[in-house]
């Protein structure tokens, strides 16, 4: 039986956590791939969609109640289509988050969310406990709804020519309407997806001195800004820079921490990373205990010394 | 308006997590356990409706062990009028709380559901949206700021670009997320009061929910540990390692 990736996109295209989810679908034994795409103007995304390696069907909902992605039409529409499906994926993002529990018990079976690893078509392991704990599970439903922790898969390649087909429109049920969406504009890599990640916490003192010291030292480094629970609470940098167990996880190739303490709760958002540098004036942080290379000092010293000592 | 608050036992989030040797699952013997800190928010912003004259009264209501009428009175204590215990020793995945929930939704005709977005222990981020399903109402995930007025709930939620504005239609279920509100400190007066606030207990079976766990867990492991790092004296330093031995720099 064929699985069902949900696409998230913004219509004009994909968004990178589809790739991953891709993957993470494709490791699932003799997988045969649909991809749904959902939205109003979607053509592009479709196509998109359509070109992604492994990818044997396309399936387009383009229409006014997909408009918004809101998720009580969206979810509806897939429970409509779900018959035949033996999984069906998602990315574990706030859209996918907010999305896939509602087709679960739409469908009366349990979702798996977050998975890190796909062990069998019924079997995967995901992060407890803010990630101090692996669980593998066994999904005992005939349907599995699963959500993906894209840090854990590879994007998917391109160099699929999918078919692309027109779904049925589902119900429009007009019972939620999107006001107004205040979406972070920067010249920056995507947190989630960026190589390099520069992070500031509470030790910055003000949203000033955030973006005073740290986006000289991510511009040298063509990196994402990221920030602890304690920066954004106190309003430093805005909430989607939040890194952490009920933020955003991030694996990236360095993670700069600076002025951030570690607290359980930040790690589990950033110790799969595969390089932690620390910088903080107290040696007994708990951030030096994960991290490669910890510098005890004065980040206000330290930091743009070492911004001006990179290339 | 009366608003149903699910809270959950949980294990204390400063609490360091111990897996079993045996692979079993995590060691919960002898720690301490309190309220999910996501449901604390919003068992605070229920509170805040009734302060606020929107909502008439608040309903917490705990799924699980005896000892979850702790984390209701702790609820009351905030403010909660009354708690309601659906007491069962059987291990609870998202999907029966949710079939749980919603028998109790309804028995109370409640018309707004307050819960925290996710639980830190299992962290799946699942109920309120099953909820939701089952009730067949809309839904506002991770909300950072609430409005309810005018059969409406205006909801400001977090999301990964940043923050999205939905209006949906009342009954419906909101999650918290972090930045909703700060909970009050609990006083002792509050304490004393909330103890003779009525808890009422009720069985899973009474409310015609089957409970059986569709998720079996077949082993919880540690993750791998990282490799102890090293500290370095100066930027110089840093930036040689970075650049030779990590290679990380672009």
């Amino acid at each position: 039986m064929p699985i069902l990736v949900i696409a998230e996109h913004d219509d004009l295209s994909l968004k990178s956590a589809t790739l991953n989810t891709v993957t993470a679908a494709a490791a699932v034994p003799s997988a045969e791939i649909h991809i749904l795409v959902a939205g109003s103007g979607c053509a592009a995304a479709a196509a998109a969609a359509a070109k992604l390696a492994g990818v044997a069907k396309v399936w387009v909902a383009d229409a006014a109640p997909y408009a918004d992605h809101g998720v009580e039409n969206l979810a509806a529409l897939i429970v409509c289509n779900a018959a035949g499906y033996s999984h069906l994926f998602a990315p574990a993002t706030s859209f996918g988050k907010n999305l896939m529990p509602r087709i679960a018990a739409a469908l009366d079976v349990a979702q798996v969310s977050e998975i890190v690893a796909v062990e069998s078509a019924d079997t995967f392991v995901r992060p407890i406990y803010a990630g101090n704990a692996l669980a593998t599970v066994r999904a005992g439903d005939a349907v599995k709804v699963i959500t993906v922790r894209t840090t854990a898969f590879d994007p998917a390649g391109s160099g699929g020519n999918a078919p692309i087909e027109a779904l049925p429109l589902g119900p429009d049920l007009q019972v939620s309407r999107l006001v107004g969406r205040e979406l972070t504009k920067s010249e920056r890599p995507e947190l989630s997806a960026a190589k390099i990640v520069v992070s500031g916490g509470r030790g910055l003192g003000s949203g000033e001195n955030y973006n005073k010291v740290l986006e000289p030292l991510a511009g040298k480094l063509g990196a994402a800004l990221g920030a602890s629970r304690a920066a954004v609470d106190a309003g430093f940098a805005p909430n989607d820079y939040q890194v952490g167990q009920t933020g955003k996880i991030v694996a990236p190739q360095l993670y700069v921490a600076i002025g951030i303490s570690g607290a359980i709760q930040h790690l589990a958002g950033m110790k799969d990373s595969k390089v932690i540098v620390a910088i903080n004036k107290d040696p007994e942080a708990p951030i030096f205990q994960v991290a490669d290379y910890g510098l005890v000092g004065d980040l206000f010293q330290v930091v743009p010394e070492l911004t001006d000592g990179l290339g | 308006m009366k608003v149903i608050v699910p809270v959950k036992r949980v294990l204390d989030f400063n609490v360091k997590v111990r897996v079993k040797p045996d692979g079993s699952g995590v060691d919960l013997g002898n720690v301490k356990m309190s309220m999910n800190p996501f449901d604390e928010i919003a068992v605070e912003e229920a509170v805040k409706l009734k302060e606020a004259g929107i909502a008439a009264e608040v309903v917490a209501v705990s799924c699980g062990v005896t000892a979850c009428q702790e984390t209701l009175r702790t609820a009351m204590a905030i403010g909660a009028d009354r708690g309601i215990l659906v007491e069962t020793d059987a291990e609870l995945q998202p999907l029966a709380v949710a079939k749980l929930l919603k028998a109790v939704v309804d028995e109370e005709h409640a018309t707004l559901v307050l819960m925290g977005k996710q639980a830190i222990d299992d962290d799946a981020n699942q109920t309120g949206q099953m909820l939701a399903q089952l009730l067949g109402w809309p839904q506002a995930t991770f909300a950072s700021k609430l409005q309810v007025g005018d059969g409406k709930a205006t909801v400001t939620r977090e999301v990964d670009g940043g923050l999205e504005t939905i209006e949906i239609k009342l009954p419906a279920v909101v999650t918290a997320d972090l930045r909703l509100n700060q909970p009050r400190y609990v006083t002792l007066p509050n304490i004393m009061k909330a103890k003779k606030k009525p808890l009422d207990t009720l069985a899973p079976a009474t409310l015609g929910v089957d409970c059986t766990p569709r998720l079996t867990v077949l082993k919880v492991a540690e993750p791998a540990k990282r490799a102890a790092g090293v500290k370095v004296e100066d930027v110089t330093q840093l930036i040689d390692k970075l650049g030779n031995e990590a290679r990380v720099l672009p």
